[in-house]
């Protein structure tokens, strides 16, 4: 569908024929919120043994992060509450602002990365039903991404299959850490019962960190510890393809978010240049690496890489693909892109549309 | 010299380290902006999940509080109750396990100085380990140096998994330390969690984590006999802390048939792992992970075969025995004293200096 | 299938026959080739086995003698030991008056990163254990090898062979990369239970972690202990992850992860559940009481405590209805049946050791 105008000129509160696509939105539940949601058995069991994620501690990740919230100081809503928790200041900072047609919800509340698969699957039921009922619900705008318990497939794809058809859900969200590499046989149900729902998956950095960061080991700070979920970004693509997923199912697409883009054209001359060699090893993959990449990945663009050269950024677009990307803002952490400012080169319209727009329309699933 | 308080020797309590705001006045500047700048908070250990049932028994919990923060108590529940004369504090904290060297030892520092005012100071009863990054050993070291001339800190705290085998030549800078100011190197259980719990991957439950711990032991004691680090420093002594105990004897046998199988790959270790691990290593008793029935304790402790290694602990506030069944009925009388008093005097030399 | 005629009549002298429940037999140069598809042949020679491991051709951990065995099994006529059938009757069979003695291959097929290459390797083994050791020797009998990771694959080769007289179990390695009760293992146990098959949990595996949850030993001497721990871990994953309330009539025997850790093992599983069985609820008794239903123990290498009466003591509290023996030929600690047992045996103790509590764990046909 076209915009006749500007796209982000188009004045808040526009009907959602137009305004743009925000393809990574974190909200996060008031005190309690989520337990509501959850059966007694499993609000007893979280209260006592917590998340159980693959972590050092109890109950924050290896790796502290850098502000409160991983957010923007200015973000705290003016009621109370952490960033992303009120719908209201969500309206007012990001939909209303940046005629925001659509948002979509990556929660990152660790629900799908507990080792008690069952208990994963309990705290995904709970976190969507909290997203549906308290997000979309009450502003259409924001749409859910169904959290699946990744490690187990079969409870994966009951969610997946349950939550289908609700229009409330765009997308399937999978973390980029998994305790394998996600192209391995024992996700394959979930690609599935994407495919067969015509659900694409957003692939988030984080995840289960059921393995150093690094083939070397453990980093000491968030610095390095940042680029870490970047590598998982890649190593998931490769996974991916080399494994042929894209080959058993074609009409799957992936959205890689918030693991940045750069590396994308490099990392699809490598495997190239890798698999005419080795090629005899994966018969699986029919087709040189770079066009799975150019078929079944997109890319959201936040963060959004910054060259020394700013124009060299265009060309980074121009090797990945044009249709390939996707805006996303990151409301509310600290490195929000704001579309307005954070691209440092010059677009034509038509390329603004494609990124803010068209784009995720040809890949989520808004009804 | 002045006696020794009446009573057996707790060698393992925990009294329960706070959360970072009241840690931030024992920390520099950079740290205190840091945590605060940051928002970072809640650092308690993956091995203790602060609600799990193991962490703290039933009724020593009280509600809203942080299981074992009340000195108060600990005395009323513990000291009093068990008939401890002495015990030591293993504080247990996010410090010992942080991904980053600097930051775990600004927290334990913090740690070692908030046992020093809000317990050691408070009740003369009570001595501490000295908790230390062993992420770094050179920073552990400075942490050893740094207290060790208060002599109510008796013990050196690490957990027991961390980033290599302990036996390695990394770690070499802490055991010369230890031996250096006659500081047992105590290892409790719990991890880093920098790799697996277990030798087969990740479990799905914190249970099977927990009792994953005895094999963490095993294969900290076969690393450092392997390596020679008690033949490079003869006078270190080991306690392993929370580990089980009955795990002991089997794989005693299993160490020495193995070793006397291959050797010629460790010609340094010149005497049987039993002999060495009889000498220089010491385990505290709780739990014991037996059945409750005298005969089966009679005849683990004949397989142990050594009345010096065990040494009296309560675990307070740790859920190993109901009311106040701290041992096991099936120790001799003779057992019952060395093990309550007279190993632990042993073990930590600096007891017997009473602090006024 | 029954046995073909001709071949050795497997029921002679079985009553008083020794049943080994751990032989390794070992391929002669290119044998595991003949039963490989040429794609797979092709894989392998360009890529190896692919296991999770430092090297490209050889286990993270060095061994300590060759083939790791004893320096007496090397066949007369060539090749490695337990590559000659003819020689493990010579040293094996004929001297100890097996009855049966059960194939656990430790080739590394099953380990494959590449879960393709695994299956393939399986196959290929399994077919090569069959047709060179059983066929002309049917006192010995095979394993199911299967790729472990790939529980479709697995219970494909499973169902194949599952009719087959010349199978006695199915084969797992003690190191997987997952601990063995997670779900993602249960379509095994279902099939494993469907055909009545027994597991053999071999040491061995995928080391897709490492060996210690406190990193990397360095040598042998602490690698060796590892598999025990491995045992231990197995066995507390299967009963508390609910294997076997899903799985009750599945069998499990632990081989050659010694035995006198059980024990203590049992109480420490117990005593712990005690307080958090509400994290477990699938577990619907006390851990070491499954231990009883579901578990027996291959005794090599038999434990030698320090007063070798406390080895009986270990027996009793295991149970004397859970111990299997195996010998481990040819390895470097081989277990002969007559010396390794260091305490006094009644008759009767020696049959359920040697032979009869083995008769309820394996098909023997």
């Amino acid at each position: 569908m076209n915009a006749s105008v500007n796209v982000l000129d188009r004045p808040a509160g526009a009907a959602q024929t137009s305004g743009i696509i925000d393809c990574d939105v974190h909200p996060f539940p008031r005190p309690g919120a989520i337990e509501q949601y959850l059966p007694e058995r499993w609000r007893r069991h979280v209260a006592e043994y917590g998340k159980f994620t693959y972590g050092i501690y109890a109950g924050i990740g290896a790796y502290p992060r850098f502000q409160p919230y991983l957010s923007r100081r200015d973000s705290f809503p003016p009621n109370g509450g952490a960033p992303g928790s009120d719908v209201a200041f969500i309206r007012e900072q990001l939909l209303d602002r940046y005629n925001v047609a659509y948002g979509v919800l990556e929660p990152l509340l660790g629900g799908n990365a507990s080792r008690n698969v069952d208990e994963a699957a309990a705290l995904c039921a709970a976190m969507n039903d909290w997203q549906a009922y308290e997000f979309t619900d009450p502003e259409p705008r924001l749409r859910a991404s169904i959290l699946v318990p990744q490690d187990d497939p079969d409870a994966a794809v009951k969610e997946i299959d349950k939550r289908a058809g609700d229009w409330r859900f765009c997308q399937v969200q999978l973390g980029s850490k998994t305790t394998e590499p996600i192209g391995r046989r024992r996700y394959w149900p979930i690609y599935a019962a994407a495919q067969a729902n015509g659900l694409s998956i957003g692939l988030h950095v984080g995840g289960t960190f059921s393995a150093a960061p690094s083939a070397g080991g453990w980093p000491q700070f968030y610095i390095e510890e940042h680029h870490g979920l970047v590598h998982s970004m890649q190593n998931q693509c490769a996974s991916m393809i080399f494994e042929g997923v894209f080959e058993a199912f074609p009409n799957l697409k992936i959205v890689l978010i918030e693991g940045g883009f750069a590396w994308a054209p490099t990392l699809g001359w490598r495997l190239d240049a890798h698999w005419a060699k080795m090629r005899d090893e994966v018969p699986q993959v029919k087709r040189p690496p770079s066009e799975y990449m150019r078929t079944n990945l997109w890319w959201a663009t936040q963060p959004v890489e910054e060259p020394e050269h700013p124009e060299d950024l265009r060309q980074v677009f121009d090797w990945i693909g044009w249709d390939r990307m996707v805006y996303s803002s990151d409301y509310p952490h600290w490195d929000f892109d704001d579309p307005h400012q954070a691209f440092h080169f010059q677009m034509t319209e038509t390329e603004k549309r494609q990124v803010f727009r068209e784009n995720a329309l040809s890949v989520y699933t808004f009804r | 010299m002045p006696a020794l308080p009446e009573g057996a020797i707790d060698c393992d309590i925990h009294p329960g380290v706070p959360e970072i705001k009241q840690l931030l006045r024992y920390m520099e500047p950079f740290w205190q902006e840091s945590f605060v700048a940051r928002g970072l908070d809640g650092f308690d250990m993956m091995s203790y999940p602060p609600n799990a049932p193991i962490t703290c028994r039933p009724d020593w919990r009280r509600k809203g509080q942080r299981p074992g923060s009340s000195l108060t108590d600990l005395q009323k529940d513990a000291l009093d109750t068990f008939g401890i004369g002495l015990a030591i504090c293993n504080p247990l904290t996010g410090g010992q396990i942080a991904v980053s060297e600097t930051m775990g030892a600004a927290i334990c520092s913090a740690v070692n100085d908030w046992i020093v005012e809000h317990w050691l100071n408070q009740d003369a009863r009570l001595r501490a380990s000295i908790v230390v990054p062993a992420q770094a050993p050179h920073l552990a070291v400075e942490e050893i140096e740094r207290r060790a001339a208060d002599k109510r800190f008796v013990q050196i705290l690490m957990p027991a998994a961390c980033e290599m085998m302990l036996g390695r030549s990394y770690y070499w800078p802490i055991y010369e330390a230890a031996v250096k100011h006659d500081l047992p190197v105590g290892l409790h259980a719990g991890s880093m969690y920098r790799y697996a719990p277990t030798s087969t991957g990740w479990p799905s439950h914190y249970v099977q984590d927990y009792v994953a711990n005895s094999n963490i032991f095993e294969d900290q004691l076969l690393s450092l006999v392997s390596n020679g680090i008690f033949v490079k420093y003869p006078n270190l002594r080991v306690v392993l802390i929370e580990s089980g105990v009955s795990w002991l004897p089997g794989f005693l046998w299993r160490a020495i048939k193995t070793w006397r199988g291959v050797r010629a790959e460790v010609p340094w270790v010149k005497q049987s792992p039993a002999e060495t691990i009889r000498e220089n290593v010491r385990l505290t008793v709780q739990p014991i992970d037996a059945p409750p029935d005298p005969n089966t304790i009679e005849r683990l402790m004949e397989m142990i075969d050594s009345d010096r290694m065990l040494l009296f602990a309560s675990d307070y506030p740790h859920w190993q025995f109901e009311g106040d069944k701290v041992l096991p009925d099936g120790l001799s009388p003779a057992l019952r004293q060395r093990i309550r008093v007279d190993n632990p005097l042993e073990t930590y030399p600096r007891l017997k200096e009473t602090v006024q | 299938m029954n046995a073909p005629v001709g071949a050795l009549d497997p029921h002679a002298d079985q009553r008083l026959g020794i049943i080994d429940c751990d032989v390794h037999p070992y391929p002669k140069p290119g044998a595991l080739n003949q039963y490989l598809p040429e794609r797979w042949r092709n894989h392998v020679f360009h890529y190896g086995k692919f296991n999770c491991g430092i090297y490209a051709d050889r286990g993270t951990y060095p061994r300590f003698s060759p083939n790791t065995s004893r320096r007496d099994a090397w066949p007369p006529g060539g090749g490695a030991p337990g590559s000659d059938v003819a020689f493990i009757r010579e040293q094996l069979l004929a001297p100890y008056n097996i009855a049966y003695g059960v194939l656990e291959p430790l080739l590394g097929g099953n380990t494959s990163r590449n879960q393709d290459e695994a299956a393939a390797l399986c196959t290929a083994m399994n077919d090569w254990q069959a047709h060179d050791f059983v066929d002309p020797e049917p006192r010995l009998r095979a394993s199911i090898l299967v790729p472990q990771d790939d529980p479709a694959a697995a219970v494909k080769e499973i169902d194949k062979r599952a009719g087959d007289w010349r199978f006695a179990q199915i084969q797992l390695g003690s190191k997987t990369s997952e601990p063995l009760g997670r779900r993602r293992y249960w379509p095994i146990f279902a099939a494993a239970q469907a055909n009545g098959l027994s597991i053999g949990l071999h040491i061995g595996g995928t080391q897709s972690s490492t060996p210690s949850a406190g990193g990397w030993p360095q040598f042998y001497v602490e690698d060796h202990h590892v598999l025990v721990h491995s045992m231990q871990n197995q066995a507390a994953s299967l009963i508390l992850e609910g294997v076997f309330e899903a799985f009750p009539r599945l069998k499990v025997c632990l081989i050659e992860g010694g035995f006198a850790w059980a024990p203590s093992w049992a109480w420490r599983l117990d005593a712990h559940w005690a307080k958090m069985r509400d994290e477990v609820p699938q577990v619907k008794r006390p851990p070491s009481e499954y231990m009883r239903t579901n578990l027996w123990f291959a005794t090599q290498p038999v434990e030698e405590p320090e007063q070798p009466e406390d080895l009986r003591r270990v027996f009793e509290w295991i149970g004397w209805d859970r111990m299997v023996y195996s010998s481990d030929y040819p390895h470097w600690d081989f277990d002969d049946p007559h010396l390794a047992f260091r305490f006094q045996m009644s008759e009767q103790e020696k049959r359920l050791l040697f032979h009869d509590n083995a008769l309820k764990v394996y098909t023997f046909r």
